[in-house]
């Protein structure tokens, strides 16, 4: 047995004639938050959708438990325990949170073909676990619709453990928040890994990267540059590397702007 | 961290509270998607119980008889209704009943087939155009309107022609003779709780005609039918895995299909449903009727989809109930009927359709806002 859990081995992915990913290495041991980093158009989202299923690598192995594995479909991956967080989340406003929490998966009941939703069960189970991450449904039948962008994204992920996820891949999770909402998400995710859960975070924002990941890897047009332990890489070295050192500057000052309002 | 995790539950306990104080016991009716159309069918009861009260509207016969009329549309609106929530819609219902009509009558008059194998063949092809339906909806991604509305002109145009060509003429009639020692079309022809009627009769309790026999017979087939699959399709809706899977793919066709939703399939039983709810609506009909039209079921995809949306389905999708879409098939059934039992011109029953149509949507719009967007 290997120390890592899942490991993406080489990884390259091609449309046509773009090299969409290029000799990608990843890997991940159990309660490690790794985060992948990127600019716009450095490969994110494709890798993203390797991982999930959605695309297969022409080049590359993925190993699970020291297996490799190959997925022909997202059910695949999922079967395995790869859950996926997309950025719009697979949450349908409308309907409550029940309903979303089951959505695809939800437990019956009865004798066959009178089987029935078991809605009260559902209802607890859901209740429950967003109690769980400090989020009080007041009643889980409420619409989606009237929740947070951060309970929101906080329900998706709480599905995806639910579920028996054991590799969590969040798109983005925080790029839609404020500061609060943002915390209370990078909260429950270092609680998940806490849990003996491996984190894939992406994200383009290392401020809200860097206090909870363990590594990082950083894409750049397809290519990876390397993956880092958090203690031989700072905040600053990070931010160069990703978005290049001519922006440097102009994030400085964001940066310390940041500070400031998660000081007062 | 725990301590720090704890200050912050605490907080946002009492934000909760605040935020419970304000929810009102309207706004959790308003939450409900039938609301709209329970509250406009009991105003048309008051309405009609005050303008209509001594007419015999309300009689044994004449509730029978906007029953009835409700009971027919009912029973596409609710077929109408679930594949609104499934995001899609389904203009050939109206075609889809005439289409029907003759897939019964044509077999059983002029090719001496028995009445229940003629209706079998009608379901059969009902379930073959609802699931073409659904195919060229699913994998064209074209929308359903303009799918539905070439099947519109398609079934019309097909019935009318092959009626013409096998008949020479546009009716088929003969059929009543048929029914009776027939093992299905009793399903679709007999008047239930006779023996209650018959009582009541007996007690002068109901209206009688000179031969001392009730006027009002017995319920209705389609009050029946109309009852069973309104229980039916909200069992499928609120307490089926399936129901789930009508709401996830009329609210998010992408989300739903991401957490492994066959959305495909959902929406292709959906067509199905309309398809087969249109023959049963034509069976009814044409039995009752003894004849089969080329006409018959025009415009009623529109009336369907009408009382769908009073009833409070979005036209978005995602949203809306089977009860509802009784609730507006009845006030559009006891408005048509009721309508005749007061001084108003009967002309003016599509001005009320229209208006009420109006109201229900900007209604059903101001509902959405509230379910989705009170933070």
């Amino acid at each position: 047995m290997s120390e890592y859990l899942v490991q993406f081995n080489n990884i390259s992915k091609f449309f046509g004639k773009v090299i969409a990913l290029k000799d990608v290495t990843m890997r991940l041991r159990k309660g490690e938050i790794m985060c992948l980093l990127g600019d716009n158009g450095a490969g994110k989202s494709t890798l993203i959708k390797t991982l999930a299923g959605v695309h297969k690598p022409d080049e590359g192995e993925i190993i699970f438990e020291d297996k490799k594995i190959v997925f022909d479909s997202p059910r695949d991956a999922l079967d395995i325990g790869i859950g996926t967080v997309y950025q719009d989340l697979a949450l349908v406003s409308l309907m409550s949170v029940t309903r979303n929490f089951f959505m695809g998966r939800e437990p019956q009941k009865g004798i066959p073909f009178f089987k029935s939703f078991d809605v009260e069960k559902a209802n607890k189970i859901a209740a429950e676990r967003m109690g769980q991450i400090g989020i009080d449904v007041r009643d889980p039948s409420q619409a989606v619709g009237t929740m947070s962008g951060g309970e929101r994204q906080c329900l998706a992920i709480s599905r995806a453990i639910y579920f028996g996820a054991k590799v969590l891949v969040l798109d983005e999770p925080t790029s839609a928040l404020g500061v609060h909402q943002a915390s209370m998400v990078l909260k429950y995710i270092v609680k998940a890994a806490s849990e003996g859960l491996a984190v894939i975070l992406i994200t383009h924002n290392v401020h809200h990267a860097y206090p909870v990941g363990n590594s990082f890897t950083v894409l750049n047009r397809g290519r990876s540059m390397g993956t880092f332990q958090k203690k031989d890489i700072s905040r600053e070295k990070l931010l160069s590397m990703m978005a290049g050192g001519e922006e440097l500057d102009k994030l400085e000052v964001e940066l310390k702007e940041m500070d400031r309002v998660a000081k007062t | 961290m725990s301590v720090k995790s704890q200050s912050i539950q605490s907080k946002k306990q009492t934000r909760q509270d605040e935020r419970l104080k304000k929810i009102s016991p309207l706004r959790v009716l308003l939450n409900r998607p039938e609301l709209g159309a329970l509250g406009g069918s009991i105003l048309v009861f008051i309405f009609f119980g005050i303008v209509a009260g001594d007419t015999g509207m309300f009689s044994a016969y004449g509730t029978l008889n906007f029953l009835d009329v409700s009971a027919n549309l009912g029973i596409i609106a609710i077929a109408a209704a679930m594949l609104m929530i499934g995001g899609e819609f389904d203009l050939s219902i109206g075609s889809m009943i005439g289409f029907a009509g003759i897939c019964i009558a044509i077999p059983a008059i002029y090719w001496g087939w028995p009445l229940w194998m003629s209706i079998t063949f009608a379901f059969a092809m009902a379930v073959l155009i609802g699931y073409f339906n659904g195919i060229m909806v699913v994998k064209t991604g074209l929308p359903s309107f303009i799918v539905t509305l070439a099947m519109l002109f398609i079934l019309r145009g097909a019935t009318l022609a092959i009626t013409r060509l096998i008949t020479g003429r546009t009716q088929v009639p003969g059929l009543r003779v048929l029914i009776e020692d027939d093992p299905i079309a009793w399903i679709f022809a007999t008047d239930t709780f006779q023996w209650l009627f018959t009582w009541l009769g007996k007690m002068k309790l109901i209206a009688l005609r000179t031969d001392g026999t009730p006027l009002a017979t017995g319920i209705p087939p389609s009050v029946i039918w109309f009852i069973a699959l309104t229980l039916f399709a909200t069992w499928i809706l609120m307490k089926t895995r399936y129901g789930n899977w009508i709401f996830a793919s009329g609210g998010d066709k992408v989300g739903a299909t991401n957490v492994g939703v066959p959305v495909g399939r959902v929406k292709i039983s959906l067509f199905i449903g309309t398809a087969v709810a249109s023959t049963i609506f034509a069976c009814i009909q044409v039995l009752d009727a003894g004849s089969a039209d080329t006409m018959r079921g025009t415009l009623k995809e529109l009336e369907a989809i009408a009382a769908a949306v009073v009833g409070g389905c979005l036209l978005t999708g995602g949203y809306g109930s089977a009860i509802g879409a009784a609730l507006g098939a009845i006030i559009f059934g006891t408005v048509s009927m009721g309508i005749f039992y007061t001084d108003v011109d009967t002309d003016w029953f599509k001005v009320f359709l229209g208006a009420m149509m109006l109201i229900a949507v900007v209604f059903n719009n101001y509902i959405r806002r509230k379910v989705t967007e009170n933070k």
